[in-house]
């Protein structure tokens, strides 16, 4: 396993993955990249998604403390669009819809309002705003108080953007999701199966980019993030329900 | 009997509205004497001791009361005489609308009347109809000493003649229980020089909630409604109201939930007196901090509501609650955070796993299969197309019929993936053939991750 020294364990990779996608290329050699370390202190995290994907909130959800309170805001567009948290789901991500305050804004200048609210309240875990396309209100400085206060007060802040473009912010990391064919089901070869995420960290300040396949871990409430296989075609054949060997590497 | 009298017209009985009036007919009736108390379901008991000069007298007030019962679309019929039985009698079975009774005339006003004027039971006063006591009068006159042998092991008043007669005619007390209106929580400020500004006004409405919450802290309650009302110098009234998600007397907290709404006043040439008043409150003892830290996150908490609420409006601020029913949108209801609303006894537990997200209304889709009623190979949503690599279902929801109207078909929801992995949650309306419209349509219903 990893030999980071003194972080906390967020997520394990492990590196018999690697041999099978066959990793020697130079800029995967460093350690930290091919497996790497969320860090597990609550910041603000930008989560760039497509409307018709809910791959961002899954992402979102597998990292939020489990059975803590979440806020959950959104955006009147986002909310039409990709819809209203579903609070019986919730127990598959460890959460617990009784702990949910669901708020939907008007616009973005309230959501952020909301979230800074938020913020000032000792009792949370986690706090998500959706906001769909890219409203003025949402800038470097606002995203610079949502960064500060998040760590100030111990916060996961998750700000998920749909059809947002990866303008200034000041976001401790910024992710791009979408998701990834599944894992096959364990009893049915044609039902989809745990979902899987393809995420692209863009841009970070401790941690180096990179490009992962995510997925949740039940059982320990975890995020788990691969780096991808180098072949995609290994991939497609695993798609049509072949047997995947690094389905429970980690 | 609508049928023999084609204009009659039939309501529901609303008994719980009908005493809430009655209350406040009661408290409205204090215009005339200070003490009044609700009487059975359709009755009111004034104690005009001391009063009724100040209207010029019995006559003159019993007249002033039927003009304003009259005003109010009320028949009332009034009585004054000196103990509440007495009255009591002479209003129902008086014969007359208005009477009034002086003091040493009681038995002889009340010796007519049937002896169920005294406030007695049905039960006693068949039995005493069945023992030739039909009138009061006739009651009165049989020696006390027997009546009490009869009738002695009987504690209720109402089954007891003696007591009642005792009542009635003043031999034994009774007592009129006002009920207190507490005073209103009410702080008011007049301020040297009109005001004009948010600003001033935000410091006036600290000013208030200390006076407030000090008063509050006196009688131990805590808000959980708020008016603000401010005095334009022009005469005119401004007021805005905000809610609390839990009783609280905290200044500093209480000001915070008129964030923004104080800017939507309109001063005009100024402001000169200024108000705050709990409209609703709690009772809430003293709170003690810090031995536990939950009891302090929970305030916090109800805080975070409140300040939410205030801005965003309270149907913004929701949380899900369970229902008893499988038809996803129904099984899972969105309430706003600061009711109390209980989830359903009942909740459904669903064997099979739902979406994370659901829209509000389920959107139509155009949807290929490759079998009929078969599970769905490519479909069309948003003028995208998404071919389906794989799928789950269906799981079949039928209609509430006890709900529903008679045409709601059922639905057949399947979990599909699409070749890039996206994952929906759709659903086939009704089914080929099923005699409920035409061909089923597909609705996208949620989004999964």
């Amino acid at each position: 396993m990893n030999v980071l020294s003194g972080k906390p364990d967020f997520s394990l990779v492990s590196k018999d993955n690697c041999v099978v996608s066959g990793v020697g290329e130079a800029n995967r050699s460093a350690d930290d990249e091919i497996s790497p370390i969320l860090p597990d202190a609550p910041r603000l995290v930008e989560l760039f998604a497509d409307f018709r994907d809910g791959a961002a909130v899954g992402f979102a959800l597998s990292q939020v403390p489990a059975g803590g309170s979440i806020l959950w805001v959104q955006e009147r567009m986002a909310a039409l669009e990709t819809g209203r948290p579903f609070g019986r789901a919730f127990a598959r991500f460890g959460g617990d819809p009784e702990q949910l305050v669901l708020a939907c804004s008007r616009n973005a200048a309230d959501l952020l309002w909301a979230m800074e609210e938020g913020l000032r309240c000792s009792s949370l875990s986690a706090i998500i705003g959706e906001v769909y396309g890219d409203p003025r209100a949402l800038d470097f400085t606002a995203t610079k108080r949502l960064a500060m206060r998040a760590e100030r007060q111990g916060v996961h802040v998750f700000l998920i953007r749909f059809q947002g473009s990866a303008t200034l912010s000041a976001a401790r990391q910024r992710w791009k999701i979408r998701s990834l064919p599944s894992v096959p089901h364990p009893f049915d070869d044609r039902a989809p199966g745990a979902p899987r995420w393809h995420a692209e960290l863009f841009r970070a300040r401790d941690m180096r980019p990179g490009i992962w396949e995510a997925s949740y871990d039940r059982a320990a409430h975890r995020l788990d993030l691969v780096p991808p296989l180098c072949h995609p075609e290994m991939d497609q054949e695993d798609g049509q329900g072949g047997v995947r060997a690094r389905a429970a590497n980690s | 009997m609508r049928a023999l009298i084609p204009n009659l017209q039939v309501e529901d009985a609303a008994p719980e509205m009908d005493a809430a009036d009655l209350v406040m007919l009661m408290r409205w009736s204090r215009r005339w004497c200070p003490w009044s108390q609700i009487d059975g379901a359709s009755g009111l008991l004034l104690d005009s001791a001391g009063s009724a000069h100040l209207h010029g007298g019995e006559d003159a007030m019993i007249r002033d009361m039927a003009g304003a019962f009259g005003a109010l679309g009320l028949t009332a019929n009034i009585a004054i005489a000196p103990t509440i039985g007495a009255a009591w009698a002479l209003a129902r079975y008086g014969g007359q609308r208005f009477a009034v009774c002086a003091g040493g005339q009681i038995l002889e006003r009340l010796a007519p009347l049937p002896a169920a004027a005294l406030r007695l039971d049905g039960a006693t006063t068949l039995l005493l109809v069945r023992l030739g006591l039909k009138t009061v009068g006739a009651l009165a006159e049989v020696p006390r000493e027997s009546l009490i042998r009869r009738f002695r092991k009987i504690e209720a008043f109402s089954a007891n003649p003696v007591l009642r007669l005792d009542q009635a005619i003043g031999r034994q007390k009774e007592l009129l229980v006002s009920e207190e209106i507490a005073p209103a929580l009410r702080v008011v400020r007049k301020l040297a020089e009109p005001l004009g500004d948010a600003e001033g006004l935000s410091q006036v409405l600290r000013d208030l909630a200390d006076d407030l919450c000090t008063i509050m802290e006196q009688k131990h309650s805590g808000a959980r409604a708020l008016r603000f009302t401010a005095y334009r110098v022009d005469g005119e009234v401004l007021s805005t109201e905000a809610r609390t998600s839990r009783a609280s007397r905290d200044a500093a907290h209480l000001v915070t939930l008129f964030d923004g709404l104080l800017e939507r006043l309109d001063p005009g040439f100024g402001v000169e007196a200024a108000g705050l008043e709990v409209i609703d409150h709690e009772v809430l003892g003293g709170l003690q901090g810090d031995l536990h830290e939950q009891r302090r996150d929970t305030m916090a908490f109800a805080q975070l509501i409140d300040r939410l609420v205030a801005r965003l409006g309270i149907g913004s601020v929701l949380k899900p609650v369970q229902r008893g029913s499988h038809i996803p949108e129904r099984a899972e209801d969105l309430v706003p955070h600061a009711m109390l609303g209980k989830p359903d006894e009942n909740p459904v537990q669903r064997p099979l796993e739902t979406p994370l997200k659901l829209l509000a209304t389920p959107e139509q889709a155009e949807v290929i299969h490759a079998v009929p009623d078969g599970p769905p190979a490519r479909f069309r949503w948003r003028y995208k197309v998404h071919d389906i690599a794989r799928s789950q279902g269906p799981e079949r929801i039928a209609p509430e019929w006890w709900r529903a109207g008679p045409g709601t078909r059922l639905r057949d929801y399947y979990h599909v993936e699409d070749s890039e992995g996206r994952r929906f949650w759709l659903y086939r309306e009704g089914l080929v053939g099923d005699g409920r419209g035409d061909n089923p349509r597909w609705y996208i219903h949620g989004l999964d991750a």
